[in-house]
């Protein structure tokens, strides 16, 4: 009975805690998507990850840095633009040529100088600022996060950034939205300071310095894909759970093959138990 | 390490070895001929299941230490390094970072098995004091451990968890600050706390290994508890701990290498914390510091008094009842199998831990029970920092309940390990 009266519990606990612990912490629910990559079996899909990394070049990186990364990433295996034929990623034409068509700051060998040469894919992704003051200089005084491992910094990770994208909109009557700062609908902030409407009425979202990118047609994507807001918001938070963990495929995979190891060894070392037990009362 | 010793040499290199280092004869008297009661059950297994947490933590550990670059200005980069550029470099953090969960998930069952079987009483006490040593150990460990990546959580959980120890200002004035110095290497958490912590986080694992070592001596002066907390009485009571154990225990790490390897493959940062993938950041506080789940019991006993030093002194003390239980517990019956009172009362106490455990991972004003509304229209009503009050009062009364239950009216106790195996085959 006891044990019963135990497990009832222990069960109740995880329910009642669990959904609990779920609703305090994502406050508003984001918007409904579903990615290639969700879940212990789900992929990278490559032509989603090439436009996301397209949206990103064209739009983000203005902004936004990626330092942890290096273009030849881009081409390794599991990468957008992995090509069997280039084991060395850093052979990839892909990648060359992206890295080819950036100039990147360098110091001159010879005299010393101060100069900017094409990227090669070893050099890491170009930050657009040289400093942070800067940074904030050209944001009104907020610093874009670097993006490398954004979809891991942030609770919900590429569902979070999909909302967050398509998440602005008209600012609700009663909140007071500085000049240079936008509201998003799921942006994580307390607004209760900004907002002169009832107390338990604080509306959900928060107030940020970047302001809506991702219009439709912004960037015009190679393979012909309709670029709609949601199709670019989509694609580049693809790119960016894939840029936060790049092995994240490779992990999954291995993982299904130790699991069914695991499953067999148990199997086996359960008989082997059973046998060995046999005639022994306990 | 007891008894007679089993051991033959048979080949003339092992008889020539025994009189000069018996270490052949050792390995074969505590791990393969130990008489070992054959009752124990799947709870029993999270002894050997502990010793493999153990290693692998520490061969992941070694592998990461190669790679990882303990420096305030490196340090975030370098895990990130790991994760990306070094061969499996991913598994073997992830393999490292759930590991430590699943030893501290294998440690809670293997302490909550000794306090339900009464593992801690005569002639016991010291192996289970060594136990709570080794805890301690691992605490301070996966403390420091975590602090590494040296992400938000990483340098926050440092802060306040440092800062506890200020509290002892209220004691000796200076001390706190004194010892909060200490840990720092300066005047706050910075390179030189990082530096320390990854010095001491790489040799308490090694000090672990010593008690672990001296944890088994312990064990096999006495030899094994059983469910009926009866004493082994003769031969027919006992197996050998190999092939017997040896498989039981190895089909048992088997299984929980299943959900292990689940975390790991599928699940890597469920039991972290996002905020632990932005970079530290001395100006900008985490609106909600969390430790990792296997403090939160504590943290929120911590958290439920309202004064520093005493909350401190509770949470210490929380710790230090485990270390006092076999004098607290009086009842002459060993298993809880057979104090059909004492078990309630255990089983109370594992949920209202666990519960505990919730309230650690909330917002202390959080309400649970909405009452009412005040003035600015919030809801008001009966909160977190009420109900771990009442679960921190109930673990400690718990082991006050041990101290008077000591007359309680038990079941009869059976003669011998084999009698109650006999008795259910009838």
């Amino acid at each position: 009975m006891l044990r019963k009266a135990l497990s009832a519990a222990a069960v109740l606990a995880c329910l009642t805690f669990g959904g609990a612990a779920s609703a305090a912490e994502h406050g508003h629910t984001l918007r409904p998507v579903t990615f290639s990559f969700d879940g212990p079996f789900g992929k990278f899909d490559r032509g989603s990850l090439q436009r996301g990394y397209k949206v990103y070049a064209e739009v983000c990186s203005s902004c936004h840095g990626m330092n942890l990364l290096s273009y030849r990433n881009l081409a390794q295996k599991g990468g957008p633009f992995f090509d069997e034929k280039y084991k060395n990623p850093n052979d990839n034409p892909y990648a060359k040529a992206i890295a080819a068509a950036i100039e990147v700051p360098d110091i001159d060998p010879d005299t010393g100088d101060a100069i900017t040469r094409p990227a090669t894919p070893a050099d890491r992704f170009k930050d657009p600022y040289p400093n942070e003051p800067a940074a904030r200089a050209g944001n009104g005084g907020a610093l874009p996060p670097d993006l490398s491992v954004i979809a891991k910094a942030r609770e919900g990770g590429a569902h979070y950034i999909y909302s967050l994208l398509t998440g602005y909109h008209e600012a609700p009557a009663g909140l007071t939205v500085a000049p240079g700062q936008y509201y998003d609908e799921y942006y994580k902030s307390d607004l209760s300071s900004a907002w002169k409407g009832p107390k338990d009425k604080v509306p959900p979202g928060g107030v940020l310095a970047m302001s809506f990118q991702l219009t439709p047609d912004r960037v015009a994507f190679d393979d012909g894909t309709p670029s709609s807001t949601d199709q670019e918001a989509k694609d580049v938070a693809a790119f960016l759970a894939w840029a936060a963990e790049p092995h994240a495929e490779e992990r999954k995979e291995t993982g299904l093959a130790v699991m069914i190891y695991l499953l067999i060894f148990a199997g086996i070392t359960y008989l082997s138990y059973r046998r060995i037990w046999k005639n022994v009362a306990h | 390490m007891s008894g007679p010793s089993s051991y033959e040499p048979k080949t003339a290199f092992e008889r020539w070895l025994d009189v000069r280092l018996p270490i052949i004869r050792m390995a074969n008297d505590t791990a393969l001929d130990f008489p070992t009661p054959k009752n124990l059950n799947y709870w029993w297994t999270f002894g050997g299941i502990l010793a493999v947490c153990l290693v692998i933590q520490i061969a992941s550990g070694v592998v990461l230490a190669m790679h990882y670059v303990p420096n305030a200005g490196l340090a975030f980069d370098s895990v990130e390094h790991i994760m990306r550029d070094v061969k499996h470099g991913w598994m073997i953090r992830f393999i490292h970072a759930n590991g430590a969960s699943m030893f501290f998930l294998a440690v809670y069952i293997h302490m909550a098995r000794g306090l339900y079987y009464g593992s801690y009483k005569a002639p016991r006490e010291v192996l289970w004091i060594l136990g709570c040593v080794i805890y301690l150990l691992m605490m301070a460990t996966a403390f420091m451990g975590y602090v590494l990546p040296w992400g938000q959580m990483s340098y926050y959980g440092a802060v306040v968890i440092t800062n506890l120890f200020s509290a002892f200002d209220g004691v000796i004035p200076g001390l706190g600050t004194y010892i909060t110095t200490l840990l720092w290497g300066g005047f706050s958490v910075d390179n030189p706390t990082l530096n320390r912590f990854f010095s001491l986080h790489y040799l308490l694992p090694f000090m672990i290994a010593g008690v672990v070592g001296l944890h088994i001596w312990a064990l096999h002066v006495p030899g094994n508890n059983n469910p009926t907390g009866v004493d082994v009485k003769s031969k027919s009571d006992t197996v050998p701990f190999h092939p017997y154990y040896t498989v039981k225990d190895g089909f048992a790490i088997v299984l929980f290498f299943i959900p292990f390897a689940w975390f790991v493959f599928f699940a890597p940062e469920a039991l972290g914390h996002a905020d632990n993938y932005v970079k530290a950041n001395p100006l900008a506080t985490p609106a909600h510091i969390v430790p990792e789940w296997y403090f939160l019991p504590f943290y929120a006993i911590l958290r439920s008094i309202p004064d520093k030093l005493m909350g401190v002194l509770a949470m210490f003390g929380a710790i230090a009842m485990l270390f006092a239980v076999p004098w607290l517990d009086r009842s002459p019956v060993r298993s809880m199998r057979y104090r059909p009172t004492a078990r309630w009362f255990f089983a109370i106490f594992i949920v209202a831990t666990i519960i505990l455990g919730w309230c650690g991972g909330q917002l202390p004003d959080d309400v649970i029970l909405p009452i009412g509304k005040s003035e600015t229209g919030a809801p008001t009503g009966f909160t977190v920092v009420w109900l771990s009050r009442i679960l921190a009062a109930y673990y400690f009364a718990y082991f006050g309940i041990l101290w008077f239950l000591k007359n309680e009216k038990t079941l009869p106790v059976p003669e011998t390990i084999s009698a109650p195996v006999l008795a259910e085959k009838v």
